[in-house]
């Protein structure tokens, strides 16, 4: 499992873009929302919390693609499928990988995109917090959707079609926790609801990726 | 996923299982289809024409009370429908009758109709009601949430060729879809406050609708249960054929 992990690592950093696509990604979201809505930084401030998640769930998105398709183009899949590592473990390993690589970074610039979106102070750690919590769900359940799609050519499309959909509690708490954090409320209600919710996902997902994986690769 | 032994069928001719075989199965419903039509076709006119012509107006809704005889049963079995699928689903998974799939195929489409009734229909209602053709109500959401859930699970049938791959991925989402689905009414719950009124069929309650529009909305409910039912067994034969044709012409084209 180690080497696994070890092995999808390197590849994310050397090939390229692992972690700078989906950091820069989620910096052009932020970006691009003031021209949207206009500059005024109170209805910047009141929007911040969801804005970021949106962006981190979207970056998170983009990346899934390349999760599992270059290991199908190439065998690796096969030879994970064969190997004495179950392939649920192995799902596992490549979600945690990707996290790694996408969620982690995201969490970590959040804070400095907060400042640009007039994050309110009390919002910062709220923020983090309910990212760290809540983007370890979305890789798992993306391997989920990257698992189903992987023997779809230009799959992408249709992999958020399906992804996005079972975002949707994830992103409800998670955003909630950040919005009522920003705005100085109790968030002690949604922050449990994301961490039932990334647990569950983290416990019973790789299942059911392993079961599409395996129907893929038959 | 390994391939299951398939068991011999029983013999016993009333064994629900015997038609998992397409011949039977074909023969099945071909002998109750036309009396299903007339059935759903009477039920149907009978309860909104009695609905729409013969029920008093609301005393504060006015007229616009009578589309819930659209509303309703269509949201019913947009819900039932994804509910068929994840049965129909299951049995494909456990016990690998291709009839089954077929027929959870078969009523995708017609539950993302009935989604789009019910949401059209509330749309129409809540202008005049709520004064707006949209709300993020609890209820509203999670029925658009279901909707997503369809359209995504009709787009994975579409998008992969072989059958039984198809058959299995998409039972595999629809497990996981279903999951999601209840999760994300509850987290909607959660998200906002409703403008929706609550169940106002249920048995045990006392604040059900007034009893004339009960009765016509009952044969309602009946006539959009029959119509799905006829649709779904429809539909399912006319994939089980679509596949024969599709094995004829392979044959065909090999020779």
């Amino acid at each position: 499992m180690k080497a696994l992990l070890r092995r999808d690592l390197a590849l994310a950093l050397r090939a390229g873009g692992g972690f700078g696509l989906g950091l820069a990604f989620f910096l052009i979201v932020t970006v691009l929302v003031p021209f949207g809505v206009g500059p005024q930084s109170e209805l910047l401030s009141r929007i911040a919390p969801g804005i970021l998640w949106l962006g981190a769930l979207l970056a998170c998105l983009l990346s899934l693609d390349r999760l599992l398709a270059l290991d199908w183009e190439d065998g690796t899949l096969d030879l994970l499928a064969t190997s004495p590592l179950p392939l649920e473990a192995a799902l596992l390993v490549k979600a945690l990988a990707h996290w790694i690589t996408t969620g982690l970074p995201l969490v970590l610039a959040a804070p400095l995109l907060g400042v640009l979106l007039n994050l309110p102070a009390s919002g910062y750690l709220w923020l983090v917090v309910s990212l760290a919590l809540g983007t370890p769900a979305l890789s798992v359940i993306g391997t989920f959707g990257a698992a189903l799609t992987v023997g779809v050519k230009r799959g992408g499309l249709l992999m958020s079609l399906l992804v996005l959909p079972l975002y949707v509690p994830t992103l409800i708490f998670g955003a909630e926790v950040a919005r009522r954090g920003a705005t100085g409320m109790a968030t002690e209600t949604p922050l449990l609801m994301l961490a039932g919710i990334t647990l569950g996902v983290i416990a019973l997902m790789p299942f059911a990726s392993a079961a599409a994986l395996r129907v893929n690769l038959r | 996923m390994s391939v299951t032994d398939q068991k011999p069928i029983p013999k016993r001719p009333s064994s629900f299982w015997s038609y998992a075989n397409p011949v039977k199965f074909l023969a099945f419903s071909e002998r109750v289809m036309p009396a299903l039509w007339w059935l759903a076709g009477i039920c149907l006119l009978v309860g909104l024409v009695w609905g729409f012509f013969f029920t008093p107006d609301d005393f504060r809704q006015g007229s616009t009370v009578k589309i819930i005889y659209l509303h309703v049963p269509s949201a019913l079995m947009a819900i039932n429908a994804w509910f068929m699928m994840l049965v129909a689903s299951l049995i494909w998974i456990i016990r690998r009758h291709h009839v089954s799939a077929l027929a959870a195929k078969a009523a995708a489409p017609v539950g993302v109709v009935m989604t789009v009734i019910a949401l059209v229909t509330g749309a129409i209602w809540g202008q005049p009601m709520w004064g707006t053709w949209w709300a993020w109500d609890p209820r509203l959401t999670s029925f658009l949430i279901l909707f997503l859930f369809y359209l995504g699970y009709i787009a994975l049938w579409e998008a992969i060729e072989d059958p039984d791959t198809a058959a299995d991925l998409t039972s595999v989402l629809c497990l996981v879809g279903s999951v999601f689905a209840v999760l994300s009414r509850y987290a909607v719950n959660f998200w906002n406050q409703g403008l929706h009124q609550g169940a106002s069929l249920s048995l045990d309650k006392e604040e059900n609708v007034a009893d004339v529009f009960y009765f016509p909305l009952l044969v309602a409910i009946a006539g959009f249960v029959l119509l799905f039912l006829v649709l779904v067994l429809y539909r399912t034969g006319t994939e089980i054929r679509l596949r024969r044709t599709r094995a004829l012409m392979a044959r065909e084209a090999r020779t």
